[in-house]
């Protein structure tokens, strides 16, 4: 399979890959969900009838299956929502139309100019081009596959279709369906055996209209001993007028191989983030999701490594934080299929001004997992009575020879503390946003070095009261 | 003129209960003084209301800087204002460095009109003070990079606390009981610097210092210009370095036969205690 790609990744095609998706008509899809709509995106598309098939048969299974009765209350009417948007210049949407609040934040971030009119969704295309085409030419030298997956569809189709859906697939929950009846965008990676990215990659790199949409897929093969560090979104509130996101990332880390993906986003406060992400880890390779969920009326994300081989390793670090008007309801699984595997989780939320926060965590060991080792850890942070934070984990153990650790702890910013760092001069703002940085300190730590400074002002801007 | 930290008639109760009964106190900057007195006899009670803990309630009296009534000032308002308390029991803040705290309330303490977010002084001469102070203290630069009294020994914590103390050079400092868990040579450094820092002040004037304990090796470089004894939530009593002397030697039946009736405040305090248990 190694050979197939990088025979499709010739350098003549290099250019190919640029990170603009080329622009097709324009393009507005009616309001509301049905077989013609999806039929209507798949078209637009021009993609195969294997596709547009997968989409259909997505749409059924979406129509059949009700609604979690866990987690938070979902309150969405699927036939009020666009699912196809391509967000072009002729939209009529304009910098004027972008909130005052969103545009400070985008000020206090830092954002240049051109990136703020982007991530507000009023220029549909960045220029990032000339900035990165260099790392883009250098991945391609070494067969690495980067691209948006509408592209892949078109231009990968073999090594695509392979596990397009199959760690995902659209019946594992109405989201999932959802999501694959209608997605668009979103990242494929593939790294050959042996090749190792030094640099993490980033959405941002080539961010394009569609590939920060509602309903993005996105698709990480990582080949035999290769390893690669993904970082997705951006620490800017992302503005959209839509209140829906629901993406899926389906990852597949082979024998020796090493994923990490990140995640930070900071959604505005009407927005329903439903995820499934998913990765699957082979003989002694090692999955690890770092998952930062900021803003957002409801987010509902789990990410999952299983593991499917001896050796296999998994590991998921997250944040949540809730403010008011605000459910995160976020945590991790891991599901041990074979033996001497290991998971740790390390959750940490912070709910403040009546925002609530649940973690929501699944450990299974199957029969014969022989050896394996899981350690969970979350911790909560309540910064006031009117917040709330809830732990729901669900251990299922079905063999002897294991050891699984469950520790959770759930604390109220303490007025000592505060007292304590006030009278040192701190303000009580300050304080609380000082105790608040020292409480996620453990997963700041394993963010990339400009990802960390963002996060901490964010928090920063978070504890201020100035952002959301 | 100098500066003064007057307490006046001040009565305080925890959750309804009374603490302190009536203290009097004035403090000089330039002044050192012992605060001597029985466990639970509210010491760190008082050293914790001028610092403006939120938990106590201020039921009678004022507390005054330079004749300005502080009562309603927060915590924050008092540190910048040049107030220092080193703490019996410091809190630990886990995940912040020593450093980055440090070098906020530096800043903050420096310049009291700061607003959040407004600069931080320049890293290269905060660093530069805070090696200088490690230094003199007898630490591990590396301890900067530890979280805030997270996993402290008593003894480091003990000497985080007076870190502190020299890099905000307060004008009034209450050390509450900052000997205890101190080696024998430690005791003697911290003494020495003590004495220093309050030298060493940001403007011209010496510091004024109130120092609790129960032992007489703080105040070997710190000599008392008065001692005062706490019983029952009052100071009862107060005299010179003689008086911490005899104290340490005697114990302190004497006072509460001198003071009956503070002596029955003390039983009092202990049996509410009890019943709230
Ligand atoms: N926050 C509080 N809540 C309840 N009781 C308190 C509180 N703070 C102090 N007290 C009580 O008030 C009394 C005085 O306590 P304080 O800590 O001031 O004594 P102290 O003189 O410093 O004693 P020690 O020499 O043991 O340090 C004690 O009975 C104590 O239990
Ligand atoms: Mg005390």
């Amino acid at each position: 399979m190694a050979t197939d790609v990088l025979h499709e990744t010739n350098l003549g095609e290099i250019n190919k890959y640029d990170f603009i998706t080329p622009s097709h008509d324009v393009f507005k899809a009616k309001r509301g969900l049905s077989a013609d709509i999806v039929g209507q995106i798949s078209e637009m598309k021009q993609e195969p009838s294997w596709m547009r098939d997968f989409r259909l048969e997505s749409l059924k299974i979406f129509e059949s299956k009700p609604m979690p009765k866990w987690g938070g209350d979902i309150g969405i009417n699927f036939q009020d929502i666009f699912y196809y948007l391509k967000p072009t210049n002729e939209q009529g949407k304009s910098w004027d139309d972008v909130p005052q609040e969103i545009k400070d934040t985008f000020d206090k971030l830092g954002i240049p100019e051109a990136e703020k009119k982007y991530l507000a969704g009023v220029k549909a295309q960045f220029e990032s081009e000339v900035v990165y085409g260099s790392l883009q030419e250098d991945l391609g030298n070494k067969g690495v596959i980067f691209t948006d997956t509408d592209t892949a569809v078109r231009e990968h189709p073999k090594l695509l279709r392979e596990y397009f859906g199959k760690i995902i697939p659209p019946s594992d929950n109405k989201f999932a369906a959802l999501n694959s009846a209608v997605w668009s965008g979103g990242s494929f990676i593939y790294v050959p055996p042996g090749v190792k990215i030094e640099f993490p990659l980033q959405a941002y790199f080539r961010i394009n209209a569609e590939q920060m949409g509602q309903f993005e897929r996105t698709l990480i093969i990582v080949d035999e001993g290769a390893s690669v560090h993904y970082v997705e979104g951006c620490t800017a509130p992302m503005y959209t007028t839509e209140s829906l996101h629901s993406a899926v990332v389906e990852v597949i880390v082979k024998k020796n191989g090493r994923c990490r993906y990140t995640t930070i986003q900071n959604w505005a406060n009407n927005i329903y983030n439903l995820v499934t992400k998913r990765a699957v880890a082979y003989q002694d390779s090692l999955m690890e999701w770092i998952d930062g969920n900021l803003g957002s009326r409801l987010t509902m994300k789990y990410p999952a490594v299983y593991m499917m081989e001896p050796g296999a390793r998994g590991e998921i670090l997250s944040i949540a934080f809730s403010s008011k008007g605000q459910h995160q309801d976020a945590g991790a699984k891991v599901v041990h299929c074979a033996p001497h595997t290991k998971s740790r989780i390390i959750s940490k939320s912070i709910s403040k001004n009546g925002g609530r926060s649940s973690y929501r965590g699944l450990c299974k060991v199957e029969d014969g997992a022989v050896g394996s080792k899981s350690n969970v850890v979350c911790d909560a942070l309540i910064l006031d009575a009117a917040s709330r934070s809830d732990t729901y984990p669900y251990i299922e153990v079905e063999e002897q020879d294991v050891q699984v650790e469950h520790e959770a702890s759930v604390s109220r910013i303490g007025e000592e503390q505060l007292f304590y760092l006030m009278s040192r001069g701190l303000s009580e703002a300050e304080a609380s946003s000082m105790i608040v940085s020292g409480f996620i300190e453990p997963l700041i730590k394993e963010l990339p070095m400009e990802y960390a400074v963002e996060m901490n002002r964010l928090i920063e801007l978070q504890m201020e009261g100035s952002v959301g | 003129m100098t500066e003064t930290l007057k307490i006046k008639n001040l009565h305080v109760a925890v959750e309804g209960k009374p603490i302190l009964r009536g203290v009097n106190l004035t403090i000089n900057r330039g002044e050192t003084h012992a605060l001597m007195g029985p466990n639970g006899s509210g010491k760190s009670t008082l050293g914790n209301v001028i610092m403006g803990h939120p938990n106590y309630e201020v039921t009678e009296g004022v507390i005054e800087l330079n004749g300005e009534n502080i009562l309603e000032w927060d915590a924050t308002a008092r540190a910048r204002a040049g107030i220092f308390m080193a703490f019996q029991r410091p809190m630990a803040i886990p995940g912040v460095k020593m450093a980055d705290f440090l070098r906020h309330a530096t800043t903050n303490v420096r310049n009291p009109a700061r607003k959040e977010g407004e600069e931080l002084i320049p890293m290269r001469q905060f660093r530069k003070e805070l090696t200088e102070k490690m230094e003199q203290l007898k630490m591990d630069v590396e301890f900067a990079r530890r979280y805030v009294n997270d996993g402290f020994s008593g003894g480091e914590m003990k000497r985080a606390e007076i870190l502190q103390m020299a890099m905000l050079r307060p004008k009034f400092a209450i050390l509450d009981e900052t000997d205890s868990g101190l080696d024998v040579d430690a005791v003697k450094l911290a003494s020495q610097s003590i004495a220093q820092i309050g030298k060493e002040t940001a403007d011209s004037a010496a510091m004024g210092t109130l120092i609790i304990t129960h032992h007489d090796k703080l105040l070997d470089q710190n000599t008392p210009d008065y001692t005062h004894v706490m019983l029952g939530g009052k100071i009862v009593e107060t005299g010179g370095v003689e008086l911490a002397h005899e104290l340490f030697t005697d114990g302190y039946d004497r006072i509460r036969a001198r003071y009956p009736e503070a002596a029955a405040d003390e039983r009092a305090m202990a049996t509410t205690e009890a019943v709230a248990i």
